[in-house]
């Protein structure tokens, strides 16, 4: 028993913070058995009693690819930087539904967690990061369906394949630093919630998904816009890096993924911060 | 190990309330922002200091209740000191692992089972999940639903629910330990073995901070209770004379001292004889609320002047606030002969230690010119409240499920299944 013979090794001071308080991350890590933890709950939780089950997490892509399939890629007739319209979908369509739910999730994870916030403490921001973390596993069981089309359309991947962890950490900073921005925001103005599902859909257009970025960016350099500048959506060079990446094709989109790679280290950096200045009041007002 | 287990100095939480909506909208922060160079003067934002000033020190190993009215700020003062919520001003020291009990079942998710709940309630109430797995069998034996481990918590009936959230939590090991009323909930079976648990982690040298409106369990666990009131802490000291205190201040309303004649509680068609009656405790003061065993004094004011008949008695009928009569008490049973009533004035009855059981009670007091015939009566003229206290003096403390009294009792073993020699 602890009492008087353990050592303690914490000390606490409680002390009103500065509005910058520093971002912890150590107390993130002293916390990750909680965050593991969280993650196991969320995704328990959304697969028990469900009929589909797992099968909802290939659904999601693989319905979306079919309608774009047949009304992008057959009846308007878009162009898919050379490959089979049906693959070209569904390789951007998983990091997407990635990034939509994760985006989803995470955008309401504070106040749903509004129980937890109210009565026990821990670092607040492994609150969103579960529900960022919970996604990866959804990505992992629609996974199988793409390395089966590939093989069905013959398109292997090439040296490029090596790079495809580095585009899913880019994707994980993408959805963590939106998805703390917009936790955040969301406990303090509850309109958030209502603004998350336009701002997907919106951010689909916006990013290569439907269509290859090679499609925009000979306008674009026409107009005097450099080709990276689609970069600054983070997204851009997640999709188009995972394409290049598992399905080989073309040449490495480098100044993309280097735009979104800075863009998404920064929304990751600010969201935290930002996260953490108003971390302090989430119990009083969530 | 350090000298002082919590150090809080000058510990002050201000919230804001009132005018502003609790949930913004961007469109109205919008608006109000595009308003504000037209609008004149600033714009008051009301706050409410729901800490004041505390401060308080507590040694490794005491156990130190804190009570007050609803509202005194003693929630607020557990949430800072848990790190939920900072302090406005101020500044406190933890030393040691903190755990908080502010509910019972924090974490819980009623979609999964009993098993992955001890898991999930354990890693959010700060627990390894390697401390887990070694006191999962204990937690399970403490909430006994081995059976239902395996089935999804909704299934649960609520004191099952209760029994494995307690247990969970029962099974933290912190060095300082802050529980907040969540023994107020489930049955009177739960609530004590809740409290031996509790009594258990008392003994065992950790450092608690118990919140809540028991005064029995105040009485029995604590070693010092610091009382507060709107933020500010008023009284520190021993439980037995904060408690005092408390209680003493929880009158507020003369509600035991109570005008009888125009009491709804008169029986139809007597005359209004009974003028007022009042419950005074043993200081003589005017009380609502004794604690078990405490003297109570019944005073009953009359004016029988109008009566062509000379009162012969008076007295009062106990009852539960369940209607189980209890017992009385009348001047007949006194042996008081009707010549000592004098007309107009006041008869004063004393139980000097009536060994009731806690809970609500309620009097009806009677006046009558013969023993079998009234002239006045009201039910449920005055109700008091009785609340634990530890009459056998072995810290075990009746309820009222236990009964309306407490018998005092003697205990004897004797060696063997031969008769007794007395």
């Amino acid at each position: 028993m602890a009492g008087a013979s353990a050592p303690s090794p914490d000390v606490w001071v409680l002390q009103p913070e500065g509005r910058f308080a520093g971002l912890r991350l150590g107390q993130v890590w002293a916390y990750r058995e909680l965050l593991y933890f969280l993650v196991w709950r969320d995704v328990k939780v959304r697969y028990k009693q469900t009929i589909l089950g797992a099968a909802w997490a290939i659904l999601q892509p693989l319905a979306a690819a079919i309608v774009f399939t047949i009304f992008f890629g057959r009846l308007a007739g878009i162009a898919s930087d050379g490959l089979p319209y049906p693959l070209f979908a569904y390789s951007g369509l998983l990091v997407w539904t990635f990034f939509a739910q994760g985006l989803a999730q995470s955008s309401a994870s504070v106040v749903g967690s509004a129980n937890l916030i109210t009565k026990v403490y821990f670092p607040r921001l492994v609150i969103p990061v579960a529900a960022v973390l919970s996604g990866l596993l959804d990505l992992a069981v629609a996974s199988p369906l793409l390395v089966l089309m590939m093989a069905h359309y013959r398109v292997w991947p090439g040296a490029a394949i090596v790079a495809a962890p580095f585009i899913l950490v880019l994707a994980l900073l993408s959805v963590t630093g939106v998805g703390l921005w917009l936790s955040a925001l969301n406990v303090e103005y509850r309109d958030v919630r209502f603004v998350v599902p336009f701002l997907v859909q919106l951010w689909l257009f916006v990013t290569p998904v439907i269509y290859p970025a090679s499609a925009v960016t000979p306008r674009l350099e026409r107009l005097g816009v450099p080709g990276w500048v689609l970069g600054l959506n983070p997204m851009a060079g997640v999709v188009e890096g995972f394409r290049w990446a598992t399905l080989g094709r073309g040449t490495a989109p480098t100044s993309l993924i280097a735009a979104s790679a800075a863009v998404a280290v920064v929304l990751c950096l600010t969201g935290a911060l930002y996260f953490r200045s108003v971390e302090r009041e989430f119990a009083d007002v969530v | 190990m350090s000298a002082l287990a919590i150090r809080a100095a000058g510990l002050s939480k201000r919230f804001r309330i009132g005018q502003r909506p609790r949930y913004k909208s961007l469109r109205e922060s919008l608006q109000n922002a595009l308003a504000a160079p037209f609008r004149r003067g600033g714009r008051a934002v009301e706050t409410i200091w729901a800490l004041r000033d505390v401060s308080f020190e507590v040694a490794p190993g005491e156990v130190i209740g804190v009570i007050g009215r609803n509202g005194a700020g003693k929630s607020t003062l557990l949430k800072v000191l848990a790190r939920i919520t900072e302090p406005t001003e101020g500044r406190v020291e933890l030393h040691g692992r903190v755990g908080s009990l502010l509910e019972v079942g924090t974490g819980f998710h009623l979609e999964l089972t009993g098993r992955e709940n001890i898991f999930l309630s354990g890693a959010i109430l700060g627990m390894k999940r390697a401390e887990i797995v070694r006191r999962f069998d204990e937690i399970v034996a403490f909430a006994e639903i081995d059976r239902f481990l395996d089935t999804p918590v909704k299934h649960y009936s609520t004191g099952m629910y209760l029994r494995l959230a307690f247990a969970v939590a029962a099974h933290l090991e912190p060095e300082i330990l802050l529980v907040d009323e969540v023994l107020a909930v489930g049955d009177v079976a739960f609530q004590k073995k809740c409290l031996g648990k509790m009594g258990e982690v008392a003994v065992g040298g950790r450092t608690v901070l118990l919140v809540s409106h028991n005064m029995g369990s105040i009485q029995s666990l604590c070693s010092k209770v610091l009382m507060i009131r709107n933020g500010r802490i008023v009284h520190c000291g021993r439980p037995a004379e904060v408690v005092a205190a408390y209680l003493r201040e929880s009158e507020g309303n003369n509600w035991a001292d109570v005008d009888l004649r125009t009491h709804l509680g008169r029986l139809p068609r007597m005359r209004p004889i009974l003028q007022r009656v009042r419950l005074l405790n043993a200081r003589g003061e005017v009380s609502r609320t004794y604690l078990s065993g405490e003297r109570i004094v019944v005073q009953i004011r009359y004016d029988a002047s109008a009566e062509r008949e000379p009162l012969a008695g008076a007295g009062f009928i106990l009852w539960t606030s369940a209607g189980v009569r209890v017992g009385g008490f009348n001047t007949y049973m006194a042996g008081m002969p009707p010549s000592r009533f004098p007309s107009k004035g006041m008869v004063e009855f004393t139980l000097s230690s009536p060994p009731l059981t806690p809970g609500g009670y309620s009097l009806s007091v009677s006046l009558g010119t013969h023993q079998a015939i009234l002239c006045d009566k009201v039910e449920s003229a005055i109700q008091f409240d009785v609340s634990p206290n530890d009459v056998f003096g072995t810290g075990y403390l009746l309820t009222a499920e236990d009964g309306a009294v407490a018998l005092a009792c003697q205990v004897r073993f004797h060696e063997g299944m031969a008769e007794a020699q007395s």
